[in-house]
C-alpha cells in the first residue's frame, strides 16, 4: 500500500470516452518510464451505466490492482439517463463522484467537473465533511466550460487530463505526443489548447497542499501496453493461426475482434457465423482441411460448443478454443469476472475428456500459453483450450517489446506431406490408416489432409477402425481409446520434462504456509504474498496454469513442503480446490479456500486478511465480501 | 507447386473407384432410398471429372449420415445437424476441394436448420443433399420436420398436429442459388441433377426423396413421379424467383396428397458464390490458405511487427 505509486481512477458515463482517455494516459505514464497496470470496472446497467478505469503506476513492476486508489478524476455522467425517474435512479450526474468515494485512500485527490454537477448535489453528498475526515484534497474545475471555450464539450476528458498532470507535476510531453498520434488538424489543435489551459489554470488557481506526485522511473527497453486479449490474439498469430470463427459474446469478443481486424492483411480468414455450435464446427472443418484454426466464446456460447469439441476429440482434429469466463450461472453478470467455468470447461461434452486446458495467470502467460496450446494441439491432434476471464481479458499492462521478438511457428505438427504419405500404412484398398494404433508414437497417429494424394480416410465421431470406418469391436475400442488417452500422458511428460513449467512460483521458498491460486487471480496473490513476507510472515505461493493434464508432480511437491495452504479463487464452490483434491487424492486436511464471487476481482489486502483470519486469528470473520471454506476435518 | 496433387488431376476415372475396396458393405435396409443417393453420386462424380481424393464428403448423423462410409472419397461423418458448418469451413480453408455435404431431413431441416438457412444465405460453393424420407430413420421412425400433418409415430401417437416444413421454399427464401428435388426411384434424373449441383458455382441444394420402407410404411414410395421439366402440365421459368416460388409451393402442397413432383426449381447462375464475395471484400486470400502451410518460402507475419500501436 505504498505511497510511491499512483492509482488514478477516471470515472464517468459509459459513453464518455473513458476507455481511450485512460488508455492514452496509461501509455503516457509508461512512456515516462513507469510500470502500469489497468483495471476496468464495467457499468452495471441498472444503476445507469457508470464506469471507471483505474491505472496503477509505479517504478517497480505492477501486476494487480491495488487496495483502493489515490486520485479520482470524476467527469460526471453526461449520458445520465432517466431524469424523470429520479426517485428510482437518483441523480445520475453526481454518481461518478459519489459512488467512487468509499475506496479513495486517505490523503487522496479528487478532481470533479463543476461544469456538470451542481453545487447542491455536491453538498448533498457531504463532500466537504468527508474530505475533511479523510484528508482528501478536492479540486472542483469547470472542465466542461473549458472544453467548450476552446473546442467542443466532449473534449472535457482532455481538460481533466490537463488538471491531473498539473496536480501530479507531470510533464506534458508524452501526453501531447500521444494526442498527435491519435488526431490531427483542428481537433488536435483544440485538444492541445485545452490541455495547456487546464494545466496552467490549475497551477494558477490552487496552492498545492497535497503530497501525491507522479512517481518517476526508467525503462531499460521499449515497452508495449497491451491486454490479455491482445496477448491471446498475438500468441495465435505467431503460432500460425489464420482462421477464426465466432459469434459475439462478452468478454470473448475482444479476441475475436482483434484477430478479425488483423487477418485480412495476413491472408487469414475470419467468419462471424450463425451460432456457437457453428463457430466451433467451422474451426473443426478448417483444421480438417489443413489450416490452423480456432474459435472461442464465453460461458453460454461455450456451452453450445460442447458437441463439436467432443467431435474434435474423437476425430483427433486439432483446434484451439478460448473460453473467457464471466460470472454465472446462465447470463449471470455479463461484464463481471469470475473463475467458475473450470469444471465445465474440463469436462463438458460426452465421454471421457481428452483435451488440454491452460489457464494463463497474466498477460505474458496468455501469449506463451496460447502459442503452446497451438503447438500441442497440432503435435498431438487434440483440442486445446485457453480458459481466462473478463479480468485478464480487459486489463492492460506494460510488457517488454522484445518479449514478442520470436520466430513464428506455423508448423502443422504431426501432419504428413504427400511424399510422407507414400511411406505410410494403407489398407488393401489403398485407404490411409489415419488412426493406426500399431504405428502410433506417444499415441499419435499421423494425419493426412483432403486433397492429398494417397491420404483418403474417413473421419467420424463414432468409434472407428484404423482407416476410420465405424467399428464397435471391443478390442479395437480398447486400442483406440488407450491410444488417445496415451497422448495426454505424453503431453504431461513433455510439460514436466522438456519444457519450462507453466506454473509461477513466488514468496519464500522454505515457507511453511502456502497460497495456491490459478488464472487471473495471480497478480493479487503475488502482491499479497509479498506483503505478508514483508510483514514478517513466511509464505510461499504458486499460480497454476496447467488444468489438464494436471501438474501432479509439481503440486505434490509444493503441498509436501507446507503445513497448510489456502486456495484463492473467484468462485463460490472452490472448483480448483476440488480439482486439486481429485487429482492428488490427498491433502484435504491441509487446504482452506478463500473465495470471492461478488463480481469484483480480489484486491491484495483481501488475501492478506484471509491469511490473517485463517492463520493468526481463526475466530475473526473477514471484513471483505469473501468466504472462507475451512479444511476438511476442521 | 501444390501440396494437394489429387486436386485437378486429369485422368480416366472409373466409377468403381468410389466403392470401398474392402469393407464396409452398406447396412441400409433392403429397398432403402439411400442406395439411390449413393448410386447417383458414384455415377455423377466420374462424369464431372472428379477423382475420389479431391472430393470431401461431409455428413451428419442418421441412416443418411452413413453415405461416406460407402462412398470412397475423403469423408467426415460429423455430428447430428452439423455437416454444413464443417463443410463450409473446409471449403474456405481449401476452395479447390470439391465439397459435398449430406444428411437427413431431421438432420438438415430440424436440428441443423439454422445452419441450412445461413449456408444458403451465404451461397457457399458446395452441394448439399438432403435425404428426405419424411422420418427419423436411424432412431426408429419418429416424426420428422417433413412428416405430413397427421403422421402417427411413437412420439406423435395421435398424429402430428404440425404442418410439414417446406424445404424448397425455405431454401429459396434463404438464398440458395440452385434448388432441385429428385427421388431415389428416378436414378437417371437423380444423376443428372447431382451433376448439375456439383458443377454449379454456389450453394446447390438437392432435396432427395429417399423412401424408408422400414419406418415410413404408409408413405408413398415416391412413384409415380413427375418431372416438372418434362411434363406438359407444368410450365415455369427456373430463373424467375416468383415463378419458382409458386412451383415450389405447389410441389410441397401436393406431395402429401400423393403427387410426387421433381425436377429443377430454381437456378441463379449470376449470383456470386461466397468465396467470390469474400474475396471481393478482401477477406479471403487469393490462393488456398491450406497451401500456405506447405510453402517453405511463405513469410509468416509476426505480432512483433504489430506492436507500434501499443508503444
Ligand atoms: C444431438 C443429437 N440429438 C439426437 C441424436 C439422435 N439421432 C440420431 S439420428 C437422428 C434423426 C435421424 O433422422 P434424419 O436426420 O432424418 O436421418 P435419417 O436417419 O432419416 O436418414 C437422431 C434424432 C443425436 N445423434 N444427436
Ligand atoms: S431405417 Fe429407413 S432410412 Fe434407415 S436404412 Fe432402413 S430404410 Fe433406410
Ligand atoms: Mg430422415
Amino acid at each position: 500500500m505504498s505511497d510511491d505509486e499512483l492509482i488514478w481512477r477516471i470515472a464517468g458515463g459509459s459513453g464518455d470516452g473513458i476507455d481511450s482517455t485512460s488508455q492514452n494516459f496509461a501509455k503516457a505514464l509508461m512512456r515516462s518510464g513507469l510500470h502500469v497496470f489497468t483495471h476496468r470496472h464495467y457499468p452495471s446497467r441498472i444503476r445507469g451505466g457508470h464506469t471507471y478505469v483505474e491505472i496503477r503506476a509505479a517504478e517497480r513492476e505492477v501486476q494487480s490492482r491495488g487496495d483502493g486508489y489515490n486520485f479520482l478524476l470524476s467527469l460526471g455522467d453526461s449520458f445520465a439517463r432517466n431524469p424523470q425517474e429520479e426517485a428510482y435512479y437518483g441523480n445520475e450526474e453526481i454518481k461518478p463522484l459519489s459512488e467512487n468515494l468509499d475506496e479513495l485512500r486517505e490523503g487522496g485527490i479528487i478532481v470533479y467537473d463543476e461544469g456538470l454537477v451542481s453545487e447542491e448535489d455536491v453538498e448533498a453528498i457531504n463532500l466537504e465533511e468527508r474530505a475533511e475526515e479523510n484528508n482528501w484534497h478536492v479540486f472542483p474545475m469547470d472542465l466542461r466550460g473549458l472544453a467548450k471555450e476552446h473546442g467542443r464539450e466532449v473534449m472535457r476528458n482532455t481538460a481533466g487530463v490537463g488538471v491531473t498532470a498539473a496536480l501530479l507535476e507531470m510533464e506534458l510531453e508524452h501526453i501531447e505526443d500521444l494526442m498527435a498520434d491519435a488526431m490531427s488538424g483542428d481537433v488536435l489543435e483544440a485538444n492541445l489548447e485545452i490541455l495547456h489551459e487546464a494545466y496552467e489554470t490549475t497551477q494558477e488557481e490552487y496552492e498545492f497542499e497535497h503530497d501525491l506526485r507522479a512517481p518517476t522511473g526508467e525503462h531499460e527497453s521499449e515497452q508495449a501496453l497491451l491486454s490479455g486479449s491482445n496477448a491471446i490474439a498475438y500468441g495465435a498469430i505467431d503460432a500460425g493461426c489464420r482462421f477464426i470463427a465466432g459469434y459475439p459474446m462478452t468478454p470473448w469478443t475482444d479476441v475475436f475482434t482483434i484477430l478479425t481486424q488483423n487477418f485480412p492483411d495476413m491472408g487469414g480468414i475470419s467468419e462471424q457465423v450463425e451460432d456457437e455450435v457453428a463457430a466451433a464446427a467451422l474451426a473443426v472443418g478448417a483444421s480438417h482441411a489443413g489450416v490452423k484454426a480456432m474459435s472461442g466464446s464465453s460461458g453460454g456460447g461455450f456451452a453450445l460448443m460442447s458437441e463439436p469439441l467432443g467431435l474434435a476429440e474423437m476425430t483427433e482434429t486439432p483446434i484451439v478454443l478460448v473460453e473467457s469466463m464471466r460470472a454465472g450461472p446462465s447470463t449471470g453478470m455479463p461484464t463481471k469476472p469470475e473463475q467458475s467455468d473450470l469444471e465445465f470447461v474440463l469436462y463438458t461434452s460426452q465421454g471421457d475428456s481428452q483435451r488440454v486446458v491452460f489457464a494463463p495467470g497474466n498477460i505474458e502467460e496468455a501469449y506463451e500459453q496460447t502459442r503452446l496450446a497451438f503447438e500441442i494441439a497440432w503435435d498431438y491432434q487434440i483440442p486445446s483450450i485457453i480458459i481466462y476471464d473478463q479480468k485478464l481479458s480487459g486489463e492492460n499492462k506494460n510488457v517488454d517489446v522484445e518479449f514478442f521478438d520470436r520466430e513464428p511457428a506455423p508448423d502443422l505438427g504431426s501432419t504428413l506431406t504427400e511424399e510422407e504419405l507414400k511411406e505410410a500404412a494403407h489398407d488393401a484398398s489403398g485407404k490411409f490408416k489415419r488412426f493406426d494404433y500399431e504405428n502410433a508414437e506417444d499415441g499419435v497417429a499421423s494425419r493426412s489432409l483432403p486433397g492429398q494424394k494417397g491420404g483418403r480416410y474417413l473421419a467420424t465421431g463414432n468409434e472407428h477402425s484404423p482407416v476410420g470406418h465405424i467399428e464397435e469391436d471391443p478390442d479395437n475400442r480398447v486400442f483406440q481409446m488407450e491410444r488417445r488417452l496415451e497422448k495426454l500422458e505424453a503431453i504431461r511428460t513433455e510439460l514436466d520434462d522438456e519444457r519450462e513449467s507453466n506454473q509461477t512460483y513466488f514468496g519464500e521458498e522454505d515457507a511453511e504456509y502456502g497460497i495456491i491460486t490459478w488464472g487471473s487471480s495471480q497478480g493479487a496473490v503475488v502482491e499479497a504474498v509479498e506483503r505478508l513476507n514483508d510483514a514478517g510472515h513466511s509464505v510461499k505461493g504458486v499460480s497454476v496454469s496447467d488444468m489438464m493434464p494436471f501438474p501432479e508432480q509439481e503440486l505434490t511437491e509444493f503441498l509436501e513442503g507446507v503445513d497448510e495452504a489456502m486456495v484463492v479463487e473467484m468462485n463460490a464452490t472452490g472448483q480448483f480446490r476440488g480439482l486439486l483434491q481429485k487429482e492428488l487424492g490427498a491433502y484435504g486436511e491441509k487446504l482452506t479456500s478463500l473465495l470471492k464471487f461478488n463480481g469484483n476481482p480480489f484486491e491484495p489486502a483481501e488475501i492478506v486478511e484471509g491469511y490473517e483470519v485463517n492463520v493468526a486469528d481463526e475466530d475473526r470473520e473477514p471484513t471483505a465480501q469473501v468466504r472462507i471454506e475451512p479444511a476438511a476435518g476442521d | 507447386m501444390s501440396a494437394f496433387n489429387a486436386i485437378g488431376e486429369e485422368r480416366e476415372i472409373d466409377r468403381d473407384e468410389f466403392t470401398p475396396g474392402v469393407e464396409p458393405q452398406p447396412t441400409w435396409c433392403p429397398g432403402c432410398g439411400d442406395f439411390g443417393v449413393l448410386k447417383s453420386l458414384k455415377q455423377a462424380l466420374p462424369e464431372v471429372g472428379k477423382t475420389p481424393e479431391e472430393v470431401l464428403t461431409v455428413t451428419g448423423i442418421g441412416c443418411s449420415g452413413k453415405l461416406n462410409s460407402y462412398l470412397d472419397t475423403y469423408g467426415f461423418h460429423t455430428i447430428h445437424g452439423r455437416s454444413l458448418p464443417v463443410a463450409r469451413a473446409a471449403k474456405l480453408a481449401n476452395p479447390e476441394l470439391e465439397v459435398i455435404a449430406a444428411g437427413g431431413d431431421g438432420d438438415g431441416y430440424g436440428i441443423g436448420g439454422n445452419h441450412f438457412i445461413h449456408s444458403a444465405r451465404e451461397n457457399h460453393d458446395m452441394t448439399y443433399i438432403v435425404f428426405n424420407n419424411e422420418i427419423f430413420g436411424l432412431t426408429k421412425g419418429q416424426t420428422s420436420p417433413t412428416s405430413p400433418k397427421g403422421h402417427k409415430s411413437k412420439t406423435q401417437p395421435s398424429g402430428s398436429a404440425k404442418t410439414p416444413l417446406r424445404p424448397l421454399s425455405l431454401s429459396l427464401t434463404s438464398g440458395a442459388s440452385y434448388i432441385a428435388r429428385t427421388a431415389a426411384v428416378n436414378p437417371n434424373q437423380a444423376k443428372e441433377i447431382i451433376k448439375e449441383a456439383i458443377e454449379h458455382d454456389g450453394f446447390a441444394h438437392v432435396d432427395f426423396l429417399t423412401q424408408c420402407p422400414t419406418w415410413n410404411k404408409d408413405a408413398r414410395q415416391y412413384v409415380p413421379y413427375i418431372d416438372v421439366q418434362e411434363s406438359d402440365d407444368y410450365d415455369f421459368d427456373i430463373t424467375d424467383r416468383a415463378e419458382a416460388a409458386e412451383m415450389m409451393r405447389e410441389t410441397e402442397d401436393v406431395l402429401n396428397e400423393g403427387t410426387v413432383l421433381t425436377g429443377r426449381y430454381y437456378v441463379d447462375e449470376d449470383r456470386p458464390s461466397y468465396t467470390q464475395e469474400k474475396k471481393a471484400v478482401g477477406e479471403l486470400p487469393e490462393d488456398p490458405l491450406a497451401e500456405r502451410y506447405f510453402d517453405d518460402d511463405a513469410e509468416w507475419e509476426r505480432s512483433y511487427d504489430l506492436l507500434e500501436r501499443h508503444t
